[in-house]
């Protein structure tokens, strides 16, 4: 499959990678010339240098033989008409472009047929939702849902404290007195499939898959306290900032935004009626006790700088803020991050990959396509949702009797509006929602790629 | 400045001044009043040649006009209006005193309706006419007229919008269609739209026609100058709850309309200002009414009478059916607070504004806000949208300016010794562009005690009122006569 990624940014890098290594041809545009040599040398890709909204560029591309464009530029604006010129082109081509600008969601959907999208995507407000998300059902450091939100991987850390420590997963489900599955354990930054006899340890992250109201109980019987969020301080004032307030500001959980920035204070202040904007700097410790940080539920660091967001999470840590959340551009060092107590980490470039990837996989054999695409446990293992049809093989035969490839795990199955931990008597049937974690290397296209 | 070009402005404004006075003029032939048909003659003919003169000193002027030379075209096309408008009431001798004459027409194209006359009966048609007209057409302003008239096709006429902000009343005036004529247009149909209503709905219930259209007149510009001595507490209960009803109408924002026009009725509802208005309007009722029923025989004169006289001060119109200097003093106090917030921005009430009043509360309330967070950023909203500090700005220094106002017209009158009371609510009265006030200048009474040097402070205020102070003060401050 031949893509052409337009513009070598945070994102288009990352999309970059994961695509190329899953066997697609990729042709990289961008203006820099530094930045794609050194894409060029780190990715077995092609580069093009140009600009990627002109005809003569995408041509040099191969255009006309690509199968996707997906413009990623930091311009909302060159992204649209680079998607409209290509589509010119070549009118077979499907088009994925990001957008990002608050101001152009509504009309993009509405004018997807004349701009020739066949998606778009804003990883600012994907994060956003995901933190909303976050923050209305607390304590876990992350939750991907499934099957219309009947099914869920959660994450947890083990702690010093917590009553998993050094019990074997075979015990499990009697400490936490309902039926869970942990489908990937993550230690030392490695990820393992643990089996039953695996004992968790301090430090251990762990990726819990179950129905969503074993999870609350689950949550219950391990005595984290899930108090809804009621105040939230978000310390930045980017566009992930704006959206995330505006979602909890329907939510009638109260904002306040501090950034340093007085234009763009007053911007976020004109436009979020009911939140309280506040100018100033995130990492002064008087600013943010007066800002009363001791009563605030949640803590949010959303500033451009990564390292600026570890030092206010890491504060907000000793600080006891119940929930704290950091957003990271980058986790190339993710041994660094694990050793921090830094909350959730949420990083907006990761989380949009998951839906193009979907989409890549999707056009790609047009049946038995996954549904949806989770990367869990730092990208070492993925969740991908599929739904059974009539060319799956072993429908109606109980799991056990199934040989199923290593490094691969049925984690939930879906039947109507019922989602259960499988066992071996599970069977699924045609038209149930099945969740698979994979963490082998090879990608899943269709469900019957996990039969060995 | 551009004298030329704001010479041909006055000159314009004379003429349609001239040819306002025709049917007044009629008015006294048919009805027998000679000399009053007499001196509207002789008015029409001094302003008319005065007029043509500065046209012919004017004719070539440059187009270019600043924010400074609306102000000032104004203010001074207001003060030429008035002393040439006062003309038949001088010359007719039926306010014999000049500077009398130029109050009353002050009070007239003010829309005022504070008169010195003793008895209002006692002059001729054609003079009540006059008077009630000035009302009219002070109400809508009469530059705004000239635009409406004016070819719209001028090059760089877009200046003309000085003219519209500084004749129009409200914190924030705007345009309501792109061109200015069409929007000057807008504003006149719907003025006049509503006042043929007004008198269809009068001569309904037996009003004859030329109380019907003199008391519509009156309505309209919330103007108060009645054709009866008594004001209108001699006419039929319906023709009184009739004028309650398009008083309040005409104290709404004109803009409200033209949305009704559009079938915007959401943002209509939605407005802010209107929503303020109708409840201060509901709550005063509701309270006066309260206070006062053991006054009336029964609860539904007790209301008319409230809601009557609470529509009449809010919108600044000044009629009444009762004589409230006898109410008792928590009502008057309420009339006294309804004279200084007056009507909402856009109409042809005068006072504060309800527009003014919400922008000063929220942004007050942005500055208690402040004290508690100093870091906090706020925007302050109306209607959602966010209002520009320089309005806000401009606000605070409304309340400043009218308060100073206030206060050295009230010392000033207090020279002709009468009680606090009158004096504070004769310069209220005045400056708001209501009419009546209390006590010896209370609803029975007239302004016709006072000495010469108070009626021309108190013109001064009902010009600074209706212009909305800025064009007076700018008349009146050097740097505005400056060369450079």
């Amino acid at each position: 499959m031949n893509i052409v990624i337009a513009g070598a940014g945070k994102v288009g890098i990352a999309l970059a990678k994961q695509l190329s290594m899953e066997n697609c041809d990729i042709t990289l545009i961008d203006s820099n010339q530094k930045v794609l040599s050194a894409c060029a040398e780190q990715m077995d890709i092609m580069a093009v240098h140009g600009n990627c909204a002109s005809m003569t560029t995408l041509l040099q591309a191969g255009i006309q033989t690509a199968d996707l464009l997906i413009a990623a530029t930091n311009a909302d604006e060159v992204n649209l008409l680079c998607c409209t010129t290509a589509h010119g082109i070549q009118p077979q081509l499907h088009t994925i472009a990001r957008i990002r600008n608050p101001e152009y969601t509504e009309q993009i959907f509405a004018m997807r047929d004349v701009f020739a999208l066949s998606m778009a995507f804003n990883p600012e407000l994907q994060a956003a939702t995901e933190i909303e998300r976050l923050l209305k059902y607390p304590g876990f450091l992350r939750r991907d849902t499934f099957a219309k939100g009947r099914a869920e991987i959660v994450e947890l850390r083990v702690d010093a404290n917590s009553k998993l420590r050094s019990i074997p997963l075979s015990a499990m489900n009697s400490v936490v007195k309902t039926k869970i599955l942990v489908c990937a354990v993550l230690r030392n930054g490695e990820s393992v499939t643990p089996n039953g006899n695996f004992i968790l340890e301090e430090g251990d992250r762990i990726f819990v898959t179950a129905p969503t109201e074993n999870l609350t109980a689950m949550l219950k019987h391990l005595g984290i306290i899930a108090r809804r969020a009621r105040k939230v301080i978000l310390c930045g004032g980017s566009k992930l900032s704006y959206y995330l307030a505006s979602l909890l500001e329907k939510d009638n959980i109260s904002v306040q935004i501090i950034d340093s920035d007085i234009d763009r204070c007053r911007e976020l202040a004109a436009a979020l009626p009911n939140t309280c904007v506040i100018h100033g700097d995130a990492t002064d410790h008087a600013l943010l006790e007066s800002e009363g940080l001791a009563e605030c539920d949640a803590l949010v660091a959303l500033t451009g700088i990564d390292e600026l967001n570890m030092i206010i999470s890491l504060y907000a840590g000793t600080r006891k803020i119940p929930q704290v959340i950091t957003k990271l551009s980058h986790l190339g060092s993710r041994s660094i991050i694990d050793s921090l107590s830094l909350g959730s980490i949420i990083c907006p470039k990761e989380l949009c990959s998951g839906n193009i990837v979907r989409y890549v996989r999707a056009m790609r054999n047009q049946t038995g396509a996954a549904v949806s695409v989770h990367a869990i446990a730092d990208q070492q293992a993925e969740a991908v949702e599929f739904l059974v049809d009539e060319n799956t093989n072993y429908c109606g035969i109980p799991l056990r009797d199934i040989t199923l490839k290593s490094n691969i795990l049925i984690a939930s199955i879906t039947h109507g509006a019922s989602s259960q931990v499988p066992s071996g008597d599970s069977v699924f049937v045609k038209g149930d929602s099945v969740v698979v974690v994979t963490s082998g290397r090879g990608t899943l296209h269709q469900l019957n790629d996990i039969f060995a | 400045m551009n004298y030329k070009m704001m010479g041909r402005f006055i000159a314009q404004t004379m003429f349609i001044e001239a040819i306002f006075m025709i049917p007044a003029g009629i008015i006294s032939l048919f009805c027998g009043d000679i000399s009053a048909a007499y001196s509207f003659l002789a008015a029409i003919a001094a302003t008319v040649l005065i007029a043509g003169l500065l046209w012919l000193l004017c004719r070539r002027a440059p187009r270019a006009m600043g924010a400074k030379d609306g102000l000032v075209c104004v203010a001074v096309s207001w003060i030429v209006l008035s002393l040439f408008g006062c003309l038949p009431f001088y010359l007719s001798r039926e306010i014999p005193n000049f500077v009398d004459a130029f109050f009353e027409t002050v009070s007239g194209f003010t829309t005022t309706g504070a008169s010195v006359v003793a008895n209002v009966e006692a002059l001729s048609k054609g003079i009540l006419y006059w008077r009630s007209f000035s009302h009219w057409l002070g109400g809508m302003g009469v530059l705004v007229f000239l635009l409406a008239l004016s070819s719209g096709d001028e090059r760089g006429s877009g200046f003309t919008l000085h003219l519209l902000r500084a004749e129009s009343p409200g914190p924030n005036v705007d345009k309501l269609v792109p061109k200015i004529r069409k929007t000057a247009v807008i504003l006149y149909s719907i003025y006049i739209a509503l006042t043929l209503l007004n008198i269809l709905f009068l001569l309904v219930g037996n009003m004859p026609l030329f109380d019907a259209v003199c008391t519509a007149f009156g309505t309209a510009g919330t103007g108060g100058f009645g054709v009866k001595a008594d004001s209108l507490a001699g006419y039929s209960p319906y023709l009184q709850n009739v004028t309650t009803v398009f008083m309040l109408l005409f104290g709404i924002n004109f803009s409200c309309y033209y949305l009704i026009l559009l079938r915007q009725l959401r943002s209509v509802w939605k407005d802010e200002e209107l929503r303020l208005y109708l409840a201060i309007v509901l709550i005063s009722i509701v309270a006066i009414a309260v206070n006062i029923h053991s006054l009336y025989e029964t609860w539904t004169e007790t209301l008319r009478h409230a809601a009557f006289q609470v529509g009449s001060i809010i919108t600044t119109t000044g009629f009444t059916t009762t004589d409230f200097d006898q109410w008792p003093h928590f009502s008057k106090t309420i009339l006294l607070g309804l004279m200084m917030i007056g009507a909402c921005a856009g109409s042809t009430g005068g006072g504060f504004k309800v527009a003014r009043v919400l922008l000063l509360f929220k942004s007050l309330r942005r500055n208690i806000r402040r004290v508690i967070r100093p870091n906090r950023v706020q925007a302050v909203r109306s209607n959602g949208k966010i209002v520009d500090e320089r309005v806000l700005d401009n606000t605070n220094a409304y309340l400043a300016a009218y308060i100073i106002l206030t206060v050295i017209s009230i010392v000033l009158i207090s020279l002709d010794n009468f009680s606090f009371t009158t004096n504070l609510s004769a310069v209220f009265a005045c400056f708001n562009n209501i009419g009546p006030g209390l006590e010896a200048v209370g609803p029975t009474c007239h302004f016709g005690n006072f000495s010469p040097f108070s009626k021309i402070i108190l013109s001064i205020d009902m010009l600074a009122g209706r212009l909305e102070i800025f064009p007076i003060l700018v008349l009146l401050s050097r740097s505005a006569w400056r060369r450079k």
